[in-house]
């Protein structure tokens, strides 16, 4: 997995992010909106994307942009 | 995993139900504007229908059994069986399917019972009626289904409120020697009994003066233990993990492809939701109806209302081949392949007052 491929997906997939504005330590909660419904988006979008599945917990532990990306990368390699 | 068949049932027609007064989720001002345009997006309602303190789910099932017998022109001392699926019921006792065998004047020889399913509740209650009429209990039979939401949702919740509408519909089967089988997958998780809940009100937690204490859960959040609790990240985790296999277990059963089904009804739990169990199953878009944007998620009616709202012009005339999931509450989800011929569809009714 590629952090910089995870992050240009992540901005289509949210209609209020812009492109090329995220960067790898950018705290979530101060880029956009990361809120529940939020949330769920991104949980759909892993989901079909890279078929693996998130909870809640480990959504509030995930501060960073590169926090979910370790996330989901862990969970792809333990698949 | 239970896969089985149900031959000889005919589903002679639907009808569907929903009260007069209209909500909005563009008036819903808990939250701000921002907010409620990334909501109705995101869940696909855009207005659903809500009950007047009450009316029941039973009263809405009346009017859609009523319409739909007289439509079939059935001789109401011919029905058998009548199975009433719900979560809200008219009396905490006795169960609401005998005041609805009175109401609807069916004859005393009718089975009659409540079934206490949501989400799933359809293609439950279509597997238990067609499976009591193989046994010889009916040539005909009444599945209705439905709930009240609304009433029991609180205003303050945003994760709950803006999702639910209030709907009753209507099924007609009969028993035709010879009619290809329904095939079934039912299935059950009760450890996820809490992401879907209502906590007080039944035996284990009887209701007393704290029932009503209402209390801030969180940010935008505030209900009492009377109200709905709707887990959204545990409900769609569960979605998202189980109802494809059911899906695809179904079809494999079957030796069926995804193009041989005209129609995947899903139960109209969201729009993410939704979109996302389509995608991971591959399915083209105009196979898949929705009624959400209208409706909202109104429990074990959204399948047969989703078909009366979405598809009857494709049913009415037709012979088509559906393929029916429900997935929620419970937890509990369940999916049916059923081959339709000419089933009746009178337009959706409007419960008036």
């Amino acid at each position: 997995m590629n952090i910089n491929d995870f992050i240009s997906r992540i901005e289509e997939e949210f209609d209020d992010i812009k492109p090329g504005i995220l960067e790898p330590d950018d705290i979530l909660k101060e880029k956009f909106t990361w809120d529940s419904i939020n949330a769920l988006i991104f949980l759909a979008h892993v989901n079909v994307e890279y078929d693996v599945e998130i909870t809640a917990d480990e959504l509030i532990e995930s501060k960073t942009v590169r926090d979910l990306f370790n996330l989901v990368e862990s969970k792809v390699e333990t698949k | 995993m239970s896969i089985f068949q149900v031959p000889n049932i005919n589903l002679a027609g639907i009808s569907a139900c929903v009260p007069e007064k209209i909500f909005s989720n563009h008036d819903y001002d808990w939250i701000s504007e921002k907010e409620r345009e990334v909501l109705i997006k995101t869940i696909g309602v855009s207005k659903k229908h809500h009950a007047k303190k009450g009316l029941t789910t039973s009263d809405l099932c009346y009017v859609a059994a009523d319409r739909l017998l007289n439509e079939l022109e059935w001789d109401r001392s011919d029905i058998d069986l009548l199975v009433f699926v719900s979560q809200s019921r008219d009396y905490i006792i006795p169960a609401t399917a005998g005041l609805l065998q009175d109401k609807l004047g069916l004859s005393k020889s009718c089975i009659a019972f409540d079934v206490s399913l949501g989400c799933s509740g359809y293609v439950y209650g279509l597997s238990i009626v067609g499976s009591l009429m193989n046994n010889g209990a009916a040539k005909k039979a009444l599945l209705l289904t439905g709930d009240i939401s609304t009433l029991n949702t609180s205003y303050k919740d945003k994760s709950a409120y803006p999702i639910f509408g209030d709907a009753g519909t209507a099924t007609a089967l009969e028993f035709k020697h010879g009619h290809s089988p329904m095939l079934f997958n039912l299935q059950t998780d009760g450890n996820g009994y809490d992401a879907i809940i209502i906590p007080d009100g039944g035996i284990r937690n009887f209701v007393d003066a704290e029932s009503l204490n209402y209390k801030k859960i969180s940010e935008g959040i505030y209900r009492n233990n009377l109200n709905i609790i709707l887990d959204g990240v545990k409900v769609f985790n569960f979605s998202l993990r189980e109802v494809k296999p059911n899906v695809l277990a179904l079809l494999q059963n079957g030796d069926i492809e995804i193009m041989d089904i005209d129609y995947f009804v899903f139960h109209q739990a969201n729009r993410l939701m939704n979109e996302t169990i389509r995608k991971q199953l591959k399915i083209p878009p105009e196979k898949v109806p929705y009624s959400l944007k209208n409706y909202g998620n109104t429990s074990s009616a959204s399948i047969p209302l989703t078909i009366v709202a979405e598809i009857s012009n494709m049913v009415k005339n037709k012979s088509k081949t559906l393929l029916l999931s429900g997935f929620g509450v419970g937890l509990s989800w369940g999916s049916v392949i059923v081959e339709t011929e000419n089933v009746t569809c009178p337009p959706i009714l409007i419960y008036k007052g």
